[in-house]
């Protein structure tokens, strides 16, 4: 790893004070991506700032139309957490599904969404539920947040506080994993809203996207025979030595099914 | 550039001036000299370096030393008791033969005490998906498995 400098912060206002000091800042969030890609030296800020210890950024507050979960909020405590279970079950239980048990006692929503990894969980629930992501300057839709591989709409100096889901009539969220690393292959998370029904797909492509045909067949009939003959496109799928980009876009349907099987059991 | 960092590690207070870049497990190891926490794979997903902060178990090999500043970290070291009595767990794991060569011991018995402080008697299948963040070269399983079952099922962890 090359060396940093390290910097604790105590609030929001201090943490964004010194990202706007130094262009090649980062802030650190559990660092279960960020130190992994430091160690291989993909990574070379030269100062992080360790967003741990800001109590202001934890906490899970649901309501009757919400699920709030600040961004420094662990995958362990949104899995194991009773509100979140009874509101949002498939939101509890994508966050039980990411990485391995001692990854989700340090990885953060936070981090996860700001990172926006091709193949990682959070940005499938946040585009499905339609998310609202808080920062210290503005709320941006999920529609709008998540721009491209690695790619955000976050700002220079602008630091994600707290995102909120609206509780949905149903969902569920189905993954076919890499069994060594556990991201998605292919991620699909399915929500019947007070929008319609939403569609987004995690691990097959650059970034999350939703399926429109899906979301159309699934808003005529919430039934799996909706999307079962829907097969997307390959092209500009991603294609390594886990999956061919074909094979991703049959998982794309499969997972879609299973999905809808899942939330009408709910 | 250095930086003083300072936590409580099975129970005594310890602090070192370190290089901001120095892993959990690097502090770990070669400042205090535990080095029952083990560095296997180091890209976190081995789990050999597995210990406790602040009473959940993570991989030390992927978060800084100054991410634990403040915390309580418990080893294999600390796990026994002070007498020599070996904790339920490893107690189990000597009871089944849990391990061959031993190096994922540490980290798998570590992380075998906080699966079943958060899901209380688990079933075979559970505990097999629940482990997955820890791997045992000599694919030594079955009896940890059996191991981690049967403390669940007899002692309080």
């Amino acid at each position: 790893m090359y060396s940093f400098n390290y910097n604790r912060a105590k609030s929001v206002a201090e943490a964004a004070a010194a990202l706007a000091k130094s262009p090649d800042a980062k802030l650190l969030a559990g660092g279960q991506s960020l130190i992994a890609a430091m160690k291989l030296r993909l990574a070379k800020p030269s100062d992080l700032i360790d967003l741990g210890t800001i109590a202001e950024l934890r906490g899970i507050k649901v309501d009757a139309k919400s699920v709030t979960l600040g961004a420094m909020t662990r995958h362990a405590e949104v899995a194991a957490s009773p509100e979140v279970r009874k509101a949002i079950p498939a939101l509890a239980e994508l966050a039980f599904e990411i990485g391995d048990r001692m990854v989700r006692n340090m990885g953060t929503i936070g981090g996860s969404v700001a990172h926006n990894d091709p193949a990682a969980d959070y940005p499938a629930g946040a585009v499905a539920l339609g998310a609202t992501v808080q920062t210290n300057k503005r709320k941006i839709a999920a529609d709008d947040f998540f721009k491209g591989m690695y790619e955000t709409a976050l700002e220079p100096a602008e630091i994600i506080t707290a995102i909120t889901f609206p509780v949905p009539k149903r969902a569920a969220y189905m993954k076919f994993k890499n069994p060594a690393s556990r991201y998605a292959i292919v991620g699909v998370f399915v929500a019947e809203t007070a929008s319609g029904v939403r569609v987004a797909v995690t691990g097959a492509g650059s970034c999350v996207f939703r399926v429109p045909e899906m979301e159309k067949a699934l808003s005529a009939k919430f039934a799996p025979e909706s999307v079962a003959g829907i097969k997307i496109s390959e092209d500009g799928l991603n294609s390594d030595i886990h999956a061919k980009a074909d094979y991703r876009a049959h998982l794309v349907t499969v997972m879609a099914k299973r999905a809808v099987e899942a939330a009408l059991k709910r | 550039m250095t930086v003083k960092v300072s936590m409580t590690v099975n129970g005594k207070p310890v602090s070192a001036e370190v290089e901001e870049r120095t892993l959990l497990v690097t502090f770990i190891r070669e400042q205090l000299r535990l080095t029952g926490t083990h560095v296997g794979c180091d890209t976190a997903q081995c789990g050999a370096c597995t210990v406790h902060m602040n009473g959940r178990a993570i991989k030390a090999c992927n978060i800084v030393a100054m991410q634990a500043e403040g915390a309580d970290i418990l080893t294999i070291e600390g796990l026994a008791h002070p007498d020599g009595t070996l904790h339920p767990m490893q107690e189990a794991f000597r009871e089944h033969h849990a391990l061959q060569c031993g190096f994922c011991t540490p980290g798998m018995v570590l992380s075998a005490v906080d699966l079943v402080k958060n899901f209380p008697n688990p079933s075979e299948r559970q505990i097999r998906e629940l482990l997955d963040g820890n791997l045992c070269r000599c694919t030594g399983y079955h009896n940890i498995v059996k191991a981690i079952k049967a403390c669940a099922e007899g002692a309080k962890v």
